[in-house]
């Protein structure tokens, strides 16, 4: 058994398909390792995504991996008020809904054809370290203890970020920068086939329950509460339990599959490279902390990493030095959103239910060319301006 | 009850427990941990010794698998 290679990626996610994918593009020897038996599943997402992100990581639309086109997205505010974006004025922003189980596997095949190898079943449960230089991981395969070396360290590993920790670049969240989650995919649903509504306020503290529409008359149905918020242990579920039972077009549903997770909504990390290793997708904490979308940034934040660890080997270095670039890289495309986002979502917190009715009451009947958190604000402040008073720094 | 002597104090000895019937393995406390000190695949839920007993996992786990008692 092989146990050498230029890159090492942990965790066959999107981000991490995407810089195997580009790595073995350039020349490089790539393992990806997953730990579970079958990329992309179990599922651990709602699977929106917006047509922009998946372009400007270079991943054309393949319609086996799309469950829905999405026309638009509903904003609902506690007490009713229904503000609707479409899809032209979200300037591509809303764009559809994925087949995870299917996306993954086709971003890993892709990963596959340009020669990357992957193995299944196979957990890292350490890195290796020589001073200050990742130089590879320890691994569990089908049970068996091993040593992976490698010029380059890729960790991939999602909201669990325990490659970098292990390495040692402090990825861990405050409790006010956690989303819990809790999801069913449903069927036999009233709702709209063809928009995504995101319902806001107490019903999720700190987050949002949304529906994302996957055909017909099933949908994702699923909630987001800031870790800070709860109290309980399982209080997740019973809030969406609650919001579900509450709607009546939701209560007529049943569930087909019920998923869990954490989500980061925090700034991005400080440090996304050192000596030997590289953090891509939610282990560098690059999920929107608005919306909590991470897929298209993961996707970009991979195509970055794989295209940069190609020249590295090359160059058979892979000093903190050599892979700054891609810190560079992703920094540039992403970083004031992710910043911008978070502080945005810092003022969200402390709004209550009466003022988000406004403020969706308001957007309601304010027309917007192009929607984007900057224009929606802008919008705000022209009709309330004590609103935005605190979040006049964000516009 | 078993107690933990050391600096001549009589404290509780917590224990993480993990039902792996209410698991769903999304790694929500895994990412979650301050101290990283838990291992996750399909199968298993493990703690380390690093764990020390913030609680904050019990809270956040979304399938209210988690719970922290005393050690019996």
């Amino acid at each position: 058994m092989k146990t050498d290679y230029d890159v090492v990626v942990v965790g066959a996610g999107p981000a991490g398909s995407m810089t195997a994918k580009h790595a073995a593009k350039k020349g490089a020897r790539v393992l990806m390792i997953e730990k579970r038996q079958e990329i992309g599943a179990p599922l651990r997402c709602a699977e929106g995504v917006n047509k922009k992100g998946l372009e400007k990581a270079g991943v054309p639309v393949d319609r086996r991996w799309v469950s829905t086109d999405v026309s638009g997205a509903k904003l609902v505010s506690p007490g009713g008020h229904v503000f609707r974006i479409d899809e032209k004025q979200a300037g591509n922003e809303v764009g559809m809904v994925l087949e995870r189980h299917l996306f993954d596997k086709a971003m890993a095949a892709d990963a596959a054809r340009a020669g990357a190898e992957i193995w299944l079943k196979t957990s890292a449960v350490d890195v290796i370290k020589d001073g200050d230089k990742v130089v590879g991981v320890k691994a569990m395969r089908e049970g068996e203890p091993l040593k992976l070396t490698a010029g380059c360290v890729v960790a991939a590993d999602g909201f669990e970020s325990q490659v970098a920790r292990w390495a040692g670049i402090d990825t861990s969240l405050k409790a006010a920068d956690i989303t819990t989650c809790y999801q069913y995919r449903m069927a036999n649903l009233k709702t709209e086939p063809d928009y995504c509504e995101f319902v806001i306020g107490s019903v999720a503290p700190g987050g949002y329950v949304w529906v994302f529409p996957k055909g017909d008359d099933t949908a994702n149905v699923g909630i987001g509460v800031l870790a800070s918020n709860l109290k309980k242990p399982g209080e997740v579920k019973a809030y969406l339990d609650a919001w579900i039972k509450k709607d009546p077009r939701l209560s007529c549903g049943q569930p087909l599959e019920a998923i869990a997770g954490g989500v980061s909504v925090s700034p991005p990390v400080e440090r996304s490279v050192m000596n030997g290793l590289i953090l891509v997708g939610d282990s560098a904490r690059i999920i929107d902390p608005i919306t909590g979308g991470g897929i298209a940034n993961g996707l970009l934040a991979g195509m970055h990493a794989g295209n940069v660890l190609g020249e590295c080997v090359e160059a058979e270095d892979f000093s903190e030095k050599a892979l700054m670039p891609y810190d560079v890289l992703w920094r540039n495309d992403l970083e004031d959103r992710l910043w911008r986002n978070w502080m945005a979502k810092e003022k969200f917190l402390t709004l209550s239910d009466k003022t988000l009715d406004e403020v969706i009451e308001t957007l309601a009947t304010v027309n917007v060319d192009k929607m984007s958190v900057h224009n929606i604000l802008i919008a705000i402040k022209e009709r309330h301006p004590e609103l935005v008073k605190e979040f006049e720094e964000l516009i | 009850m078993e107690t933990d002597q050391r600096n001549g104090a009589h404290v509780e000895v917590l224990i993480m427990i993990a039902s792996t019937e209410k698991c769903m393995h999304c790694g929500a406390c895994v990412g979650s941990c301050p101290k990283n000190a838990i291992f996750l695949n399909e199968i298993v839920l493990e703690f380390n010794e690093n764990c020390n007993k913030c609680g904050r996992c019990v809270r956040i786990c979304p399938a209210g698998a988690l719970k922290m008692e005393a050690k019996k």
